[in-house]
């Protein structure tokens, strides 16, 4: 793959959890992928899975969504449904053939400043490797 | 299972059911499909009047509107209704009812083994009449006709999962040979223990619709790895949604698409000057109506695991989309991932509306 291509992740991340994380990966000076766009949400379950396909059809080569551990949600159950929209999604992309490893969901407490980092690093070394979104060029979307 | 055997053909015999429970007064109303004999045009009807039944042709295989679609606020009225569903506009009722779009409480739901419907544009055409007796004699013998709907052909849920009246009509059925009643319900038991016919007790004989069944599931196979093969990756998906004109014709008549404020129909999706510079400026181009791609993906992921596969959506699309086997073919697999079926039990809850603590260890 051409070394110049810089991924774009999009990142809905919570606000209680993973945006706390990314923060503090931030305060706590660890660098992480500059691929990661992220944006507040309330609670991850407010990520309706429109959300998801809007930045995967808008050419976003991965798309992130990032919540607080299971049993941590702020909103006590908000995550565990995000979980189960979360699988449907990838279950829509499967059965339509469609990559859905450029879909990502991660558990992110607010005290994980280095796992945020290790993520987002991780995830767009994999977004690297598997190249542009095809929708990017895509006018027929 | 109680039953009434009546020496009439199956359309007959349900048509004297019918009267029955609206002649008695256990039912207000009847909804069935019907044939309005001058012009021979169809529709579905709801009657109050005993002298009205006649016009009524409550096994007709023409779905014009699913009528879970249209039951909802009759359900509502506090009225009893009879109603006269196939067997997925049951399941896609009984999916409305878990969304509080309907009650069960004040209906008869009768039922019937299924051979499927014509679609829309024979019954337009006026062609029903003319077909009905080859259509009788295919399906009585348990095979499948060649011009029903797609997901008709591929159809495996023919046999009503949970109505309170079942009429045997595919398979088993002989053409005037006899009309088998099952009785599934007290209430069903209660309003119909005058109905004149032979009381006795029946078991819905399982082994003469296999054949159907099997054949079903062969067609069943085949829809769906056609629509594999020419609807996989984006290119896939282009080639089969890039005719879409936009015109959300296919969630209109989706009986699982409720939302009278539907997002793709909100502000939401009201484009604005900023959209298109934005878009312009990445791509160059622009098609327009934009989002058609985001609404089939949408609805994909808001109602495919609740998708009963009535085959509405494809027969009104003015392209020729074949959107229910998309649906239907999505809708397996979204389903299966919570051991879901649509509309096989009413006290069982919508996938997206529950979730146990420890599942899907592989995300997150």
């Amino acid at each position: 793959m051409n070394k110049e291509f810089k991924p774009r992740i999009t990142s809905f991340l919570c606000k209680w959890c993973s945006y706390t994380g990314a923060d503090l990966a931030g305060t706590s000076r660890l660098q992480y992928s500059t691929s990661i766009i992220p944006l507040q949400v309330m609670c991850s379950s407010r990520v309706d899975p429109v959300f998801l396909l809007k930045a995967y059809l808008s050419g976003s080569d991965g798309v992130l969504l990032g919540g607080c551990h299971p049993g941590d949600c702020h909103y006590e159950t908000g995550n565990y449904h995000t979980r189960r929209r979360f699988a449907l999604v990838k279950e829509v992309f499967e059965s339509l053939g469609l990559e859905s490893e450029r879909l990502k969901l991660s558990w992110i407490s607010a005290s994980e400043g280095p796992k945020f980092a290790r993520v987002a690093n991780e995830y767009t070394e994999e977004i690297r490797k598997l190249g542009e979104n095809p929708t990017r060029k895509s006018i027929f979307l | 299972m109680s039953s009434i055997t009546i020496e009439k053909s199956a359309s007959k015999g349900i048509n004297d059911l019918l009267r029955h429970l609206l002649s008695t007064g256990k039912v207000d109303a009847v909804l069935a499909m019907r044939m309005m004999p001058d012009t021979g045009a169809w529709d579905l009807a709801l009657v109050t009047d005993v002298k009205n039944l006649k016009e009524l042709k409550p096994l007709a295989p023409v779905m014009t509107v699913n009528a879970s679609q249209v039951l909802s606020n009759l359900s509502l009225s506090g009225k009893k209704i009879a109603a006269v569903l196939k067997p997925c506009e049951l399941r896609a009722f009984v999916e409305r009812v878990k969304r509080e779009q309907g009650s069960l409480e004040n209906l008869f739901t009768i039922s019937h083994t299924c051979g499927g419907v014509f679609p829309l544009d024979l019954v337009a055409e006026g062609k029903v009449d003319r077909l009905l007796p080859k259509y009788e004699k295919v399906v009585s013998a348990g095979e499948i006709p060649s011009n029903i709907r797609d997901t008709c052909k591929a159809c495996e849920h023919f046999i009503p999962m949970n109505a309170d009246i079942m009429v045997s009509a595919a398979g088993e059925c002989k053409p005037g040979e006899g009309c088998m009643i099952y009785l599934n319900s007290d209430k069903a038991r209660e309003a119909l223990s005058e109905c004149t016919g032979e009381h006795g007790s029946a078991v819905l004989d399982s082994t003469s619709l296999e054949k159907l069944a099997t054949a079903r599931a062969r067609e069943r196979e085949k829809l769906f790895s056609s629509i594999e093969k020419d609807c996989s990756g984006l290119d896939g998906l282009v080639n089969i949604f890039g005719k879409c004109v936009g015109c959300h014709g296919c969630s209109r008549v989706c009986p699982i698409c409720y939302c009278t404020l539907c997002d793709f129909e909100s502000i939401n999706f009201d484009y604005n000057l900023p959209y298109f510079e934005e878009h312009l400026a990445r791509k160059g181009a622009l098609r327009l109506p934009p989002d058609t791609m985001l609404f089939h993906m949408g609805r994909l992921t808001h109602m495919s695991f609740s998708c009963v596969g009535c085959g509405m959506c494809s027969d009104v699309c003015p392209v020729g989309i074949p959107v229910a086997a998309v649906f239907s073919r999505t809708g397996e697999s979204t389903a299966s991932i919570f051991d879901y079926l649509p509309g096989r039990d009413v006290t069982e809850e919508i996938p997206v509306m529950i979730f146990k603590e420890e599942e899907f260890p592989e995300l997150g």
